[in-house]
């Protein structure tokens, strides 16, 4: 978008942003337009940690072909992420675990944290939106 | 932190969440369908109770009252209005949804 | 203190409406300002005129017309999200305006705090 550079705020004021996503895509908007926001996000030189727990960690699957529910596939877009500079990415091993998963399984690198390794880093955050 | 949850625990694993990743002397705000889980009964119950040692645990009492619940509240549970909701958010730093 | 509300419902069918609107309408009564709402998913459907609910029930775009147009609250509808869901200019009520999420973000880094309702 062209037009990104001039969406700074202009403040100088930098926040710990934290996207908390916990649910699976397409049942779902939430994953798709979570997505959109951590995008725009990117313009403003904020210090952006994207969260996945619960069913969110299914967001991140490798493998993920849409063509037969006709709906438009934007897994590949959580790879884009770091070319935006948004490259805090978080799962938890238990939400992990619970669902049979491995990093092996994941699109992307992401960094697996304890339960209380995420809890600490919710707690220290600035602003968290929700999806 | 402030900790808001919105949903059943009955109906969704929110509230479970939540009470896993509060840190200790967080607190924790049931509003909407999340007031059942503070009731006398509820499947939340013992949970909710286990967790007021670590967390402050509130519930909005509109909410609890607009379910016929009001009677019904956990020993251990504050119950706040829409004023002392807007409080918790003021008094905390921090405010994370659990949807 | 400046608070910032996100809200990701839309009117009726989620509580999430109704519980910023009784969230937001509180804190300006306790001398807080609200300068921002920003409506985003089915969220955009709060800002729709032409609802026609039951007398006997509150109007939530009304009442959400109605706040702005009382204490300057700004409301926002994201663009994206308000275009997927047929939400034009013309069926704004009054003291909503669609923007992007750009805005959402700005009350982020603005505000004292920002406070998310939704499913």
């Amino acid at each position: 978008m062209s037009d990104m550079d001039e969406m700074d705020d202009g403040s100088g004021i930098v926040k710990k942003f934290m996207f908390l996503n916990r649910k699976a895509p397409h049942g779902t908007v939430y994953a798709l337009e979570g997505l959109e926001v951590v995008l725009i996000t990117a313009a403003f030189d904020q210090d952006v940690s994207m969260v996945f727990t619960d069913d969110g960690v299914y967001q991140l699957m490798k493998g993920i072909d849409s063509k037969g529910i006709e709906v438009k596939d934007f897994s590949k877009t959580y790879r884009a992420l770091e070319g935006y500079d948004i490259e805090k990415l978080y799962v938890d091993q238990k939400s992990m675990d619970a669902r049979g998963l491995t990093e092996e399984d994941l699109i992307v690198d992401v960094t697996v944290l304890s339960v209380d390794e995420m809890a600490n880093l919710m707690a220290e955050q600035d602003v968290v939106i929700s999806f | 932190m402030l900790h808001i949850v919105n949903k059943s625990a009955t109906e969704r694993g929110a509230l479970e969440s939540c009470l896993a990743m509060a840190t200790k002397g967080s607190a924790v705000l049931l509003i909407e369908d999340a007031v059942y889980a503070v009731t006398n009964g509820s499947t939340a119950a013992a949970k909710i109770q286990a967790a007021a040692a670590d967390l402050k645990i509130y519930a909005l009492g509109p909410d609890l009252a607009a379910r016929g619940m009001a009677g019904r509240v956990l020993d251990g549970v504050n119950v706040v209005d829409y004023g002392g909701f807007v409080d918790l958010v003021a008094e905390h730093s921090n405010c994370q949804s659990w949807l | 203190m400046q608070f910032g509300i996100l809200i990701n419902e839309g009117p009726y069918t989620h509580q999430a409406s109704d519980s910023a609107f009784l969230f937001a309408r509180t804190a300006i009564e306790k001398g807080h300002t609200v300068p921002r709402v920003f409506f985003y998913h089915d969220g955009v459907n709060n800002s729709n005129r032409l609802a026609t609910p039951p007398q006997d029930d509150r109007n939530v775009s009304a009442r959400w017309s109605k706040l702005a147009a009382e204490h300057g609250v700004d409301l926002v509808v994201c663009v994206a999200a308000a275009q997927r869901r047929g939400i034009t200019d013309d069926v704004l009520a009054p003291g909503f305006r669609i923007s992007g999420l750009g805005q959402l973000v700005e009350m982020g880094i603005q505000y004292d705090r920002l406070v998310t309702f939704g499913d």
